[in-house]
């Protein structure tokens, strides 16, 4: 049992879930997604925006942490934003989900084999290399970087940057038909507007 | 023609024909386009929340979109409780704001704020607009959005410079009202089915349900169902009804509060369960299947566990339930419901409660009603009788002092063929009583009633409940104005009550001014507000008396 934001208790565990939100690319977009979460006490465990193949559209990861209620509120609160397109829950289908992480461990002329050889177990690649370290970088799931870093810890680590989790979803439709795009209604892409700043 | 005057010529393209503003460096242009436009009537304000909230008076009394103007930086800025009480109460108004030039956006320029910044939080959406040729295409849409759905308030940013760009587009025409969702059918059936069954049923409207009045009403009749309005759905369904319960809550009636405990179906249409309208949320209407009907979709299962949602609009909604009505006798539980609505407070001959009831009995059903927030809300809540809808104007989600004054003048200025009274305290009405310049300015007939009790007095009711009576800093006493001298030094008629036989002819003077006037009702300090669920606690711990609270305790 945990308790959720309004004091009551409901029975489903505190975790993580990924969600994608499809938003117009806009200015203060991002300021406008993260201020909800910021205002109504959500947990953004990561977040990764890029542009998308279509023109004024961008795509969101996010990985909300909390019990179930807190992300169906999350998903809810993001759906009434005007810049919001739409919001795909990833409980809902078969997704794949990758993070990208540079890795900066530290190397003495012992160790220095050791560790190439466990990056390549993982596949990770050296990126940067230098006298007293080497810098990987690793993509995968969560577990696979995990394991890295944790294979990688007894040698020193230095620093390490992930950038957060993206996700698709699996099989040959898009997650956004293209005619949403064109569609009438609030939540469609009309011309954007001039230079208005959203 | 320039940005600024595309910008006005939209607004009276929407039919937008009354602002209330005041003007400023960066919106001169706009100011100085007016002069061409003698369709607009612009209201100069004394303060722009005074704008805001006369903007909320109108939406609120008409539905309709209202509007206000301020200046950028402290002007834009004071707009702000305005908006956030806008976005609480789902109030359709449109901000517009002057910005400074755009090429000095960011640079900390002189009156500069960055208000689309400090106004995402409260505004259902914002715009800064960067050219003249996108204002009218930006006002259309702010209208639109503003009362398109759950409506709510829109902040439009207009950079100084673009106000004198010169407008080369085309000016758009309205968007036409949106339609609003039709329940999906699956939903509203099982409701159906689970309320047939039902032994202790209720219906409980919120403001969400304004303009659903005629539907909820045959509603509630076709089914026989006992019906509780909240703060904000004072008026939806008429007072006068033997089905109606009053108002729940914290402040609720005994009859609203005991059928919410006892109810086995309770049907929440347009509301948003409120921790005011619940008390403890986990013993909230325990023993019953919720079925909660509201348009917007993250309000269901927000607070209170919906077994059944259903999502679309309050009036399609309750056109459905008449057509499948089934009456429900359920003698037993009226008869108890009616044993419960026995017992109100009786209010002693001189007390803020006994001079509230004295003015509300003399409303026609016509006349709106607006309050400030105190003690002297919550008895006008618990006190009046609304017997149709959009009459009764309170700020219920914020709470917003300063509200109730400006609010009235506002409503009084949508339709000047109704009688437009505000009940304020003491300390509330200093919060925005500079627009009584306002109301001498245009002659505004706004009857205020100033309840003095010399006190914050809803603090000191808490302060009295749950502090041991320390009664720090709520005293007004010794440093209120003489409001009758400060209404006389606006030119506004005023007179005063001191005690119970005072009050009759002093209403009737007040009343019956031809034009503003003021009434003051100087009244005991000591009496609370009755019945009371204490903060935290559940309805079924609401108390009745004073004593009771101090038993609890
Ligand atoms: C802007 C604002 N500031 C503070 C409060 C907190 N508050 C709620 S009720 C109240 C007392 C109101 O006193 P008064 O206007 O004299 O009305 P009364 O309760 O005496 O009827 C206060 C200070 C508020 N609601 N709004």
């Amino acid at each position: 049992m945990s308790a959720n934001l309004y004091g009551d208790t409901t029975s489903s565990p505190n975790k993580d879930h990924i969600i994608s939100v499809i938003v117009r690319d806009e200015p203060r977009v991002l300021t406008r997604i993260t201020s909800m979460f910021a205002r109504r006490g959500f947990n953004i465990k990561s977040l990764s925006v890029g542009t998308t193949e279509n023109p004024g559209v961008s795509r969101m990861t996010i990985v909300v942490g909390g019990d179930d209620n807190i992300l169906q509120q999350a998903i809810r609160q993001l759906e009434k934003l005007i810049d919001v397109i739409k919001v795909l829950d990833h409980r809902e289908e078969k997704f794949v989900d990758r993070e990208l992480v540079l890795v900066k461990v530290s190397i003495t002329p012992e160790t220095r084999v050791e560790v190439r050889h466990i990056a390549e177990d993982f596949r990770a690649r050296i990126v940067d290399v230098g006298r007293y370290a080497l810098m990987f970088e690793v993509t995968g799931d969560e577990g696979k970087i995990t394991a890295f870093i944790e294979q990688m810890r007894p040698f020193g680590i230095i620093e390490t940057m992930r950038t957060g989790r993206v996700a698709l979803s699996r099989g040959s439709n898009a997650d956004i038909p293209a005619q949403v795009y064109t569609e009438n209604g609030s939540k469609s892409l009309e011309p954007v507007l001039g230079d208005v700043e959203i | 023609m320039n940005g600024a005057q595309a910008l006005w010529q939209t607004l009276i393209n929407h039919n937008i024909t009354t602002v209330f503003g005041y003007p400023g460096g960066a919106v001169i242009p706009l100011y100085d386009a007016l002069t061409g436009f003698p369709e607009m009537r612009h209201i100069l304000v004394r303060h722009e929340q005074g704008a805001s909230h006369a903007a909320e008076g109108w939406a609120k009394a008409t539905g309709e979109v209202g509007v206000c103007i301020a200046t950028s930086g402290p002007g834009a800025t004071n707009l702000v409780t305005g908006l956030t009480d806008a976005m609480m109460d789902s109030v359709p108004i449109v901000a517009i704001t002057g910005n400074v030039p755009r090429a000095l956006i960011g640079t900390d320029a002189f009156q500069e704020a960055d208000i689309t910044g400090i106004t995402m939080p409260i505004t259902k959406h914002n715009y800064l607009v960067r050219s003249a040729n996108d204002l009218p295409r930006v006002l259309a849409e702010a209208i639109r959005l503003a009362r398109s759905g759950r409506p709510g308030p829109v902040l439009v940013d207009v950079p100084k410079d673009v106000q004198l760009e010169l407008f080369t587009g085309e000016l758009t025409a309205p968007h036409a009202r949106p339609e609003l969702p039709a329940p999906a059918e699956p939903a509203i059936q099982k409701a159906i089915e689970v309320l047939k069954k039902a032994q202790r049923p209720i219906l409980m409207v919120g403001g969400g349900a304004m303009d659903a009045s005629k539907e909820i009403i045959e509603f509630a009749r076709a089914w026989n169902l006992p019906v509780i309005t909240t703060l904000m759905g004072l008026g939806i369904f008429p007072a006068g009804d033997p089905l109606w319960l009053g108002m729940p809550g914290m402040h609720g009636s005994v009859a609203a509060n005991r059928a919410i405990t006892n109810a086995d179906v309770l049907i929440g249409v347009g509301l948003r369960f409120d921790d005011r309208v619940t008390g403890k949320v986990s013993r909230f209407a325990k023993n019953a299947t919720i079925i909660h009907v509201d348009i917007d979709a993250a309000e269901i299962s927000k607070l209170v566990h919906a077994h059944i949602p259903v999502r679309g609009d309050a009036g399609k909604a309750a056109r459905y339930f008449s057509e499948h009505a089934t009456y429900l006798e359920n003698k037993e539980w009226h008869d108890k419901l009616q044993e419960w609505k026995e017992r109100y407070v009786r209010h002693p001959v001189w007390s803020a409660g006994y001079a509230i009831k004295k003015i509300v009995d003399q409303l026609t059903e016509d006349d709106i009603l607006s309050t400030d927030v105190g003690q002297h809300q919550m008895l006008a809540a618990q006190l009046a009788r609304f017997q149709k809808p959009r009459r009764w104007l309170t700020s219920g989600g914020l709470g917003t002092m300063g509200f109730g004054f400006p609010a009235a003048i506002g409503s009084a200025l949508a339709d000047p063929g109704v009688r437009s009274v505000v009940i304020a305290g003491d300390g509330g009405f200093q919060m925005t009583a500079q627009e009584l310049s306002t109301l001498i300015k245009y002659r505004i007939p706004v009857k205020i009633a100033v309840i003095n009790n010399s006190f914050l007095g809803m603090v000191r009711q808490w302060q009295e409940l749950f502090h041991e009576n320390r009664y720090s800093e709520v005293y007004l006493g010794d440093s209120n104005p003489d409001f009758i001298k400060l209404a006389d030094a606006y030119g506004i008629h005023a007179v005063r009550a001191t005690n119970g036989e005072e009050m009759d002819s002093a209403i009737e003077a007040w009343l019956n001014h031809d034009g503003p006037s003021l009434l003051e009702a100087v009244v005991p300090n000591e009496h609370g507000v009755f019945p009371m669920v204490p903060a935290g606690a559940s309805l079924e711990e609401m108390v009745e008396t004073h004593e009771e609270a101090k038993q609890k305790q």
